[in-house]
């Protein structure tokens, strides 16, 4: 693997639930429960799982901007950046700090619709990022906006229309040129083609693959489509209820999936070829526990076909497969 | 347009008396300069114990054309102009509104993407579940609730009965679809229609949900199924034959295997191809259809799929072709198939 851009270590989460007449907090989620991954310079990390499982507080937590969105607590551990002057821990810098590295880890997001702002031309949004992190020059933004929309396939003429005016797949082609703006070195991507079209989806895929040959970007590739998510990434984590269950190579994890969520999971994705069957499916039964009550030791034993009493007691840790991924799963 | 034929080999238990013609449907959109026609000309078939796919991208027309059947669509801006729906002789187009009400939820009842906006969110599971079985049937409360309990019970919500008090709100987005679910087929329909079913759902809820409407089809309500949806890997796994739709029109229909296996028209065949394989190499370049889908008030003359196709000629351009068949029920509308 390339020399590590980002580690997050034991990253802890919880969230306050308020309830009762006076709003006072009946009971605390660990939305994001001791997780641990690192994203090499250059990679791709795809982050998937079902909703509610914590991906999206994971990306949140590493731009460091739970505490504008919501109100969760980080409790315990490290987000190290890897910068040029070495490696910091984002979340222990001071707002200022943190701004100044802020353009080195950028954000796509899944609903093109609502991340532009609707009053703002297309050269406005896209030169923002030059405005708060650089002291460029207007004559310049107006250059490397022309030469970034260019960039991702939309003419330089469409620098003074407005979102509405666009297409969904070319909105997100507006957010990528945007988050491309400062030089990024990690880009986080929440969902970025779950809103689009089948035919459309397949040119930002490719789009952002073309980018991140040509800048040496990383991703963070936070998605529910795992087919995509396969596609693009070069490893792969598995979350479940705020846990880590399975990290590890993108085949690896596809051919060979270890833990069995995982399987379930990949079993469950239906396959657009001749002859394809629901009959051999891995069916799981039940539903997905609510965060405010996870079971105790490994989170999916009560959905899962090989749980015994054992699984009850500790929370299985991590360990390395014969395939070479980490599972937490001592049965399998 | 050429005869649509019904002689087709698949499942056994699919008889090919169709249960439903839709014939020639034409529906528009009135807007700011003139009208726009969603749904152009389109006809197909659904026989008795069928499941039939719709595919398309958004704005090709597939959910106009469910909502047509069941004469749902807003009236004003939308208009049905043309065509006939034949449900076995009776033409719902023809009928008045209280002979349409007798139709849904009792002939022909549908489920929508999104359960929670689809179910009322101040009347309990139990209310709403009952008043579908009163609307149809001459029953009194009680055994109305005992048809809800069952059906509910048969969708797989466990302890039905006790739950008949609670609110959607208090259920999960699987177990809304699954009152959906048990809210359309509690007056045994002979159809069903499901627009985008498990769209918003979490790929193993979505895949217990489709069994599950699957398997109630086989056991229980042997409704037929129309299927509207933009993933082709459910089309694949659950329907017996598949429509493909651009544009406002049929652009290509076979049987699953004829479509995933042998796909003839160029829009079905590069949307196959762009989607990644998981059994493929990674990082390579996907196939890409070029541009964007075009709306619906700049659809080019011929072909509607002309502007993005790699085998556009001038005859696409000027004249669209009709839909004919070239194998054994699988039709295609392009002129590269032209004998």
């Amino acid at each position: 693997m390339a020399a590590p851009l980002l580690e997050v270590k034991n990253l802890v989460v919880r969230y306050p639930v308020w309830g009762g007449i006076l709003r006072h907090k009946v009971a605390e989620i660990r939305a994001v429960d001791d997780i641990s991954f690192t994203i090499g310079a250059g990679e791709t990390l795809g982050l998937v799982g079902e909703s509610g499982c914590g991906k999206t507080t994971v990306a949140k937590a590493i731009c460091n901007v739970l505490k504008a969105t919501a109100p969760g607590v980080i409790e315990q551990g490290e987000v190290i950046f890897y910068t040029a002057s070495g490696p910091l821990n984002l979340l222990t810098l001071g707002r200022a700090e943190m701004r100044s590295h802020r353009a080195e880890i950028q954000m796509i997001f899944q609903d093109p619709f609502a991340s532009l702002n609707p009053r703002m031309t297309v050269r406005e949004i896209i030169e923002r990022p030059l405005i708060v992190h650089t002291d460029k020059p207007r004559r310049v933004r107006r250059q490397i906006v022309d030469s970034l929309l260019d960039r991702v396939g939309l003419q330089p003429a469409y620098a003074t229309r407005y979102p509405h005016e666009f297409s969904g797949g070319q909105r997100q082609r507006i957010g990528i040129a945007r988050a491309l703006s400062v030089h990024p070195k990690l880009i986080i991507a929440d969902e970025p083609v779950s809103a689009l079209d089948v035919s459309v989806q397949s040119q930002v895929i490719n789009l952002l693959q073309e980018l991140q040959a040509e800048f040496g970007l990383a991703y963070l590739f936070v998605a529910h489509d795992l087919s995509v998510v396969h596609h693009i990434s070069d490893r792969i984590a598995v979350m479940y209820l705020g846990n880590l269950v399975e990290l590890g190579d993108s085949d690896t994890i596809y051919r060979q999936p270890s833990h069995p969520y995982s399987q379930a999971l990949i079993s469950a994705v239906p396959q657009p070829v001749a002859g394809s069957s629901r009959a051999d499916r891995i069916q799981l039964t039940g539903e997905i526990p609510t965060p405010v009550d996870k079971p105790s030791g490994c989170p999916f034993r009560t959905r899962c076909w090989l749980a015994r009493d054992e699984c009850a007691g500790q929370r299985p840790p991590l360990e390395t497969k014969p395939a070479g991924q980490l599972a937490a799963c001592p049965f399998v | 347009m050429a005869a649509i034929n019904h002689s087709s080999d698949s499942a056994s238990n699919i008889s090919y008396r169709p249960l439903l013609r839709v014939r020639d449907l034409e529906v528009t959109f009135r807007v700011e300069r003139g009208s726009a026609r969603a749904v152009d000309g389109v006809s197909f078939d659904l026989a008795a114990g069928e499941v039939l796919g719709i595919v398309g991208e958004s704005g090709s027309g597939k959910s106009v054309t469910a909502l047509s059947i069941l004469r749902l669509i807003p009236d004003p801006p939308g208009k049905i102009a043309k065509g006939r729906i034949l449900l076995d002789d009776l033409d719902l187009l023809q009928l008045t509104y209280a002979e349409m009400r007798r139709i849904r939820g009792n002939e022909i009842a549908m489920i929508f993407q999104e359960p929670m906006t689809a179910l009322n969110p101040v009347f309990t599971i139990g209310m709403q579940v009952r008043e579908a079985v009163l609307t149809h049937a001459k029953v009194s409360t009680v055994e109305a609730t005992n048809r809800a309990v069952e059906m509910l019970e048969k969708v797989g919500i466990p302890k039905a009965r006790g739950r008949l008090n609670d609110y959607p709100h208090q259920f999960s987005g699987g177990m809304r679809q699954r009152v959906m679910i048990a809210m359309a087929l509690v007056c045994h329909p002979r159809i069903l229609i499901a627009d985008e079913p498990t769209t918003a759902l979490d790929v193993t809820t979505q895949s217990q949900i489709l069994d599950l409407m699957i398997d109630l089809k086989q056991r229980e309500s042997g409704a037929s199924i129309i299927l509207i949806t933009h993933d082709l890997g459910v089309v694949a796994e659950t329907c017996d034959r598949a429509i493909v739709m651009y544009g406002g029109r049929v652009q290509e229909v076979g049987t699953v295997e004829q479509i995933f296996g042998n796909a003839k028209h160029p829009y079905t065949q590069g949307l196959l191809a762009s989607l990644p394989a998981m059994a493929g190499p990674r990082h390579e370049r996907l196939y890409t259809i070029p541009g964007n889908v075009p709306s619906i008030m700049e659809m080019p003359n011929g072909c509607r799929f002309c502007t993005r196709c790699e085998h556009a000629t001038d005859r696409c351009r000027d004249e669209e072709p009709p839909l004919h068949e070239i194998d054994d029920g699988q039709l295609v509308r392009c002129h590269l198939l032209d004998p």
